[in-house]
C-alpha cells in the first residue's frame, strides 16, 4: 500500500508527465489559455489514460509477450489507443449523454496524444504490475491535469502583463513553461 | 516479417470489428445534416462563434439555436452552402462589425495616476479605471491587441477607431473589452439598439425621442463628412427633412452648451446635412440586412407607420404600407402646411423609404375596404397600427354646424388635397396647439383679412411650437387670450356671423401644474367673424373596429381617450401580433416620438417574429434622464451667438405657400456645429481658446 502511494507521489510531481518528461507539450499549450477548457481536457485525459494504461498493459503480456512481437509495441499502442478513444467517444455519447457533453469535445484531442502514449510506454518499461499500472497511470494523468491547470492560471495572469512583442503568446508560455518545470524540480529530493 | 504482418492485420481487424459493431450498438441518431453543416464549416476549432469547437456550432446550427452566418470566419461560399443545407434564404448571413460607443477617450477626468502595466484589463481591475467616467473607454487598446484583423486602431482621440473593410465581426475586441464599449453587433443588431442606462450618450442623446447620435453626426458634419451624418441619422430617424424643419427639438432644451449659453441649434444641422443630400440630388445608398421573408402590414403611413416599416424593412423583413387616404405621410402631408414643410420634400424623403422595396397601397381604409381576417389570410404575421389621432373634437357649443364652421385637421386635410373651400373675410381659430396655429397661419395666406386665435389660457401655456408661435405674431395674426367661446352666432342664411366667448382668469394650478382658467361671470364678449375653426385636440378614429368583422378584433383594447392601449415598453396591444405607436397610441404628440415609437414597434415585432419573448429593452433608459450627465454649471464655455434660422421676410409670405424657414448657409452651419461641445456622459470639448484643464 505505502508502495503505491509513494509510486503515485512520483508520478504526480517527481516524473511530471508535462514538467519533467516533457510529454504532451500541444494540448498543454494549446488548451492552457482559458480556466475553463484546462479543467475539460485534465478531465478528459485522467478518464482516458486509466483506460489505455489498463488496455495496453493487458495487450502487452497477452498478445505483445506472448507471441514474441515486442518490436511492434509502439505501432500497436497507437492503433489501440486510437480505437479506444473512438470506442469511448461512442459509448459515452449514447449511455451517459451528460458526461459526453463535458468532455466530448476533447476526445478527439487525446486520440493522437503523446503523453497517453508515453504513459502506457512507460507502465510496460518499467514492468508494473497490473495494480501498478492502474495507479501509476490514475497518477500521471492527474499530474497532467495538475500542470496543465496551473499553467493555465499563470497565462491567465500574463495575458493582462506586459509582454515585449516579440515573446508574446506562445514564446511567454514556453518560458513560463520552463521556470515551472525548474520548480518542479525541488520535488526530486521528495522520495 | 510475416508474423508482424500477421499480428497487425489481426488488431486491425479486432479494432476494426469492435468499432463497427459498436457504431451500431451505441448508434445515436444525430440530424444527418449536422455532419453536412460541420463539413461546411470553417473547420478551424477556433471557438470564435462561441460554442466548444464546429461541431458544437453545427449542432447550435442545425438545432436552430443559430443562425447559418455563425462561423466567423467562414467564407461566404461556406455560409451559403450551410444556409443551403438549412434551407434558409442564403442571405441570412449578415456579418457583424465591430462598433464603438465611446467617443470620450482621452477627454475625461483621471481619478488617480496610473502606473500598471499597459492593459485595460489590469486598469479596470482599480477601481474600475482611471477615468472618473465609470462607463467610458479606457483607452489602453486592449481591444487592438485582441484584434488578429488589424481591423482596430487607437484614433488621436485615445479611443479605438474600427475600420469596417478589415473587420470579420469575430467579437474578439469585445471579449477582450473589460467595458461594455466596443461591441461587435450585425447591423440589424445596431438598428434595434435602444439607449441604456449605462451607456454612454450626451444630453441631448437621451432626450431625443428617437434616440439619434446627436453629438457623431455633428462630428461628421464639422469634419465636412456630411453623407456619414445622414447616414447616422438615418440610424434612428428615416424622415431626416420632414424632422429637420418641422421637429421642436426638446433635445436643445437639454444641450449642455444651453446651462451657459444659448443651446447648439441642433435641428438646423439635421436639416443643413438633409437638405445637402437632397439637393446633389442622388441619394445616398441605405444598407439593408439580408431578407429574413417574414411579411408584416402596417397599416397608416404616417411618421410613427413609415418608421416601422423602416426599420422592419432594414432589418430583413418584408413589409407592405396600407394607408386610407391618397398619399402616404399622415399628418406630415395632410396636416403641417406647405409653408412649413414643401410636399416635394416630404416626397424626397418617402421615396428613400420606399425605394428599399416597400410596398404602399393607398385609397385603402382599414376596417372598411380591408380587415384584419384579409391580412391574416394573405400571410402578413404582425400588424403594426399607425392610425394617427385623427378626429378633431368638437367645441360642444351652440351653433357648431353653422356654415363657416370647420375642425381643423378636416380644414387642414381638405386645403392640404387641393380642395377649394369657400372662405370668409375674418376667422376664430380655437385653441393653443399646433393645429391652431396652422390653421391661422394657413388662414392668412388665404387670403383673409384678420385671424384670431382665440384660447383659454395665456400665451406662456400655448402648447404650440416656441417658432410657430413667434412666427404668426409677425405674421400679423391677432391673440385672443383667456377666452372660452360659448356660442356661434348666425343669421338667417344659417351663416355664422360672430363668436361669443367668456372671458377668463387664471385660478389655482391643476394637475398639469398649469393654472386652472375660471370663467368670469357675466363677462361676455362677441368677436365679429365669418369662420370659425375649432382646433382644441384630436384623438384617434377608432372606428375599424367596429367596422371590422374578424372576430379578434373585439379583444383590441382601447384607452378612455380612444387611444389603442399598449405596453408603453414594448407597444405590442391586447391582441399579441398587433402593436401600435404613434399617435394612434399616445394621443396627439410629435413626429419624433411617432418615428421613436415605430422603431421600438419594430424591435417588438422583430422579437415576435422570431418566436422570442417580446420583452422590454433591458436597463433602457426611454424618456428618463442620466443623473450624472446633467450638470448646473459647465467650466470652458463662452457666449458665441448661436446660428440664426434664416427665413422668408414677412412681406414676401403672406401671399403664397412657399416654405418660410430655409436652411442654414455652409458657413454658419460649420461655425454652428463648432459650437457643439460633442459631449459623452460626463465629458466634454471646452470652447478651443480655454486651456483643457485636464
Ligand atoms: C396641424 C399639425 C401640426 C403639427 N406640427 C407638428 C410640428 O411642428 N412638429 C412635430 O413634431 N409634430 C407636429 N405635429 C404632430 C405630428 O404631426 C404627429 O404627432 C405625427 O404625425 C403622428 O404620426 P403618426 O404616424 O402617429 O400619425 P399620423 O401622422 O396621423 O398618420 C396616421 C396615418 O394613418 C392613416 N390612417 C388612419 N386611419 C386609417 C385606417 N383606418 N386605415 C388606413 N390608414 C389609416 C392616416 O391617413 C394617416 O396617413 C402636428 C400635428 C398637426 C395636426
Ligand atoms: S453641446 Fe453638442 S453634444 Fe453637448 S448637449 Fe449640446 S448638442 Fe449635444
Amino acid at each position: 500500500m505505502g508502495d503505491l502511494f509513494v509510486l503515485a507521489i512520483s508520478c504526480i510531481f517527481i516524473n511530471n508527465i508535462l514538467l519533467a518528461q516533457f510529454l504532451g507539450n500541444c494540448p498543454f499549450l494549446g488548451t492552457s489559455k482559458k480556466m475553463e477548457t484546462a479543467i475539460g481536457m485534465a478531465m478528459a485525459v485522467i478518464f482516458v489514460l486509466v483506460m489505455a494504461g489498463l488496455i495496453t498493459w493487458i495487450v502487452d503480456i497477452y498478445l505483445l509477450k506472448a507471441l514474441n512481437v515486442e518490436y511492434l509495441r509502439t505501432v500497436s499502442f497507437i492503433l489501440v489507443i486510437a480505437s479506444l478513444v473512438q470506442f469511448v467517444e461512442m459509448f459515452l455519447k449514447k449511455s451517459i449523454p451528460g458526461l459526453y457533453a463535458g468532455l466530448g469535445i476533447f476526445l478527439p484531442l487525446i486520440t493522437t496524444n503523446c503523453a497517453v502514449m508515453g504513459v502506457c510506454l512507460i507502465n510496460i518499461k518499467e514492468d508494473y504490475t497490473f495494480l501498478q499500472t492502474a495507479v501509476s497511470s490514475f497518477a500521471y494523468a492527474v499530474g497532467f491535469g495538475l500542470a496543465l491547470i496551473l499553467f493555465a492560471g499563470v497565462r491567465e495572469r500574463i495575458d493582462i502583463a506586459r509582454v515585449p512583442k516579440c515573446l508574446q503568446d506562445t514564446s511567454i508560455g514556453l518560458v513560463t513553461a520552463g521556470i515551472i518545470a525548474l520548480t518542479f524540480m525541488s520535488f526530486k529530493g521528495m522520495v | 516479417m510475416i508474423p508482424a504482418l500477421l499480428f497487425m492485420l489481426g488488431i486491425g481487424a479486432v479494432c476494426g470489428i469492435v468499432l463497427s459493431l459498436s457504431s451500431k450498438v451505441f448508434y445515436v441518431y444525430e440530424d444527418p445534416r449536422i455532419s453536412q453543416v460541420e463539413n461546411n464549416l470553417a473547420g478551424a476549432n477556433c471557438g470564435g462563434c462561441g460554442y466548444a469547437g464546429c461541431s458544437a456550432a453545427a449542432d447550435a446550427i442545425v438545432s436552430g439555436k443559430e443562425m447559418p452566418s455563425l462561423c466567423v470566419i467562414n467564407s461566404k461560399e461556406g455560409t451559403q452552402a450551410v444556409a443551403k443545407i438549412m434551407g434558409i434564404n442564403a442571405g441570412s448571413a449578415e456579418s457583424p462589425m465591430s462598433y464603438n460607443m465611446c467617443e470620450g477617450g482621452l477627454r475625461a477626468d483621471n481619478k488617480y495616476h496610473y502606473m500598471g502595466i499597459s492593459s485595460c484589463k489590469a486598469m479596470s481591475l482599480v477601481f474600475g479605471g482611471k477615468r472618473v467616467c465609470g462607463v467610458g473607454c479606457i483607452g489602453l487598446g486592449d481591444c487592438v491587441k485582441a484584434c488578429q484583423f488589424n481591423a482596430v486602431h487607437l484614433g488621436s482621440n485615445g479611443y479605438p477607431v474600427v475600420d469596417d473593410d478589415q473587420c470579420v465581426g469575430c467579437g474578439a475586441c469585445q471579449k477582450a473589452c473589460p467595458k461594455e464599449i466596443i461591441e461587435v453587433k450585425t447591423l440589424s443588431e445596431k438598428l434595434m439598439k435602444f439607449n441604456q442606462v449605462n451607456d454612454p450618450l450626451a444630453p441631448c442623446a437621451q432626450t431625443c425621442p428617437a434616440e439619434i447620435n446627436i453629438p457623431r453626426y455633428i462630428n461628421q458634419l464639422r469634419e465636412g463628412k456630411y453623407k456619414e451624418a445622414v447616414q447616422t441619422i438615418r440610424m434612428r430617424n428615416p424622415l431626416p427633412l420632414a424632422c429637420g424643419r418641422v421637429c421642436p427639438h426638446p433635445c436643445e432644451d437639454q444641450c449642455r452648451r444651453g446651462v451657459e449659453d444659448e443651446p447648439v441649434s441642433i435641428n438646423q444641422l439635421k436639416r443643413f446635412v438633409a437638405d445637402y443630400e437632397m439637393n446633389t440630388g442622388s441619394r445616398i445608398p441605405i444598407t439593408c440586412a439580408p431578407d429574413t421573408g417574414k411579411k408584416i402590414a402596417v397599416i397608416g403611413g404616417g411618421p410613427a407607420g413609415l418608421s416601422c416599416a423602416f426599420f422592419l424593412r432594414r432589418i430583413g423583413h418584408q413589409v407592405n404600407i396600407f394607408e386610407a387616404m391618397p398619399k402616404l405621410g399622415g399628418m406630415l402631408r395632410y396636416g403641417i402646411p406647405e409653408y412649413r414643410l414643401p410636399k416635394k420634400v416630404l416626397e424626397w424623403d418617402i421615396q428613400g423609404i420606399l425605394d428599399l422595396g416597400i410596398k404602399a397601397f393607398t385609397h385603402l381604409n382599414f376596417g372598411v375596404d380591408f380587415g384584419l381576417g384579409s391580412l391574416m389570410a394573405s400571410g402578413y404575421e404582425a400588424v403594426f397600427l399607425g392610425v394617427g389621432a385623427w378626429e378633431d373634437y368638437s367645441l360642444g357649443i351652440d351653433g357648431e354646424d353653422l356654415n363657416g364652421c370647420f375642425t381643423g385637421i378636416n380644414f387642414l386635410q381638405r386645403i392640404s388635397s387641393g380642395e377649394k373651400i369657400k372662405l370668409g373675410r375674418t376667422a376664430a381659430v380655437v385653441g393653443g396647439g399646433n393645429t391652431a396655429v396652422d390653421c391661422a397661419r394657413t388662414l392668412l395666406r388665404l387670403g383673409l383679412d384678420k385671424v384670431y386665435i382665440v384660447y383659454r389660457r395665456t400665451r406662456k401655456e400655448m402648447p404650440a411650437n416656441e417658432v410657430e408661435i413667434v412666427a404668426s405674431e409677425e405674421e400679423g395674426i391677432h391673440f385672443v387670450f383667456l377666452a372660452a367661446p360659448t356660442r356661434v352666432v348666425g343669421d338667417a342664411d344659417k351663416k355664422c356671423t360672430q363668436l361669443e366667448y367668456l372671458q377668463m382668469q387664471l385660478g389655482e394650478p391643476d394637475a398639469s401644474g398649469r393654472r386652472r382658467p375660471e370663467p368670469i361671470e357675466g363677462s361676455e364678449t362677441l368677436l365679429d367673424v365669418d369662420m370659425v375653426i375649432s382646433a382644441i385636440g384630436q384623438s384617434p378614429d377608432a372606428s375599424f373596429k367596429k367596422h371590422d368583422p374578424h372576430a379578434r378584433m373585439t379583444q383590441l383594447e382601447l384607452t378612455r381617450w380612444n387611444t389603442i392601449d399598449n405596453d408603453p415598453a414594448i407597444l405590442q396591444s391586447s391582441i399579441p401580433y398587433i402593436f401600435t405607436g404613434g399617435d394612434a397610441a399616445t394621443g396627439p404628440a410629435l413626429v419624433v416620438d411617432a418615428i421613436g415609437s415605430g422603431r421600438r414597434a419594430a424591435r417588438s415585432i422583430d422579437c415576435f417574429l422570431k418566436g422570442e419573448p417580446v420583452e422590454p429593452v433591458k436597463d433602457s433608459l426611454q424618456e428618463k434622464r442620466i443623473e450624472e450627465s446633467i450638470f448646473t454649471s459647465v467650466d470652458g464655455v463662452k457666449q458665441i451667438q448661436r446660428a440664426k434660422m434664416p427665413e422668408l421676410h414677412v412681406n414676401q409670405r403672406l401671399n403664397s405657400m412657399v416654405e418660410v424657414d430655409l436652411v442654414l448657409p455652409k458657413d454658419s452651419a460649420h461655425k454652428e456645429a463648432e459650437r457643439c461641445l460633442n459631449c459623452c456622459r460626463i465629458c466634454y470639448n471646452p470652447d478651443s481658446d480655454f486651456p483643457i484643464s485636464k
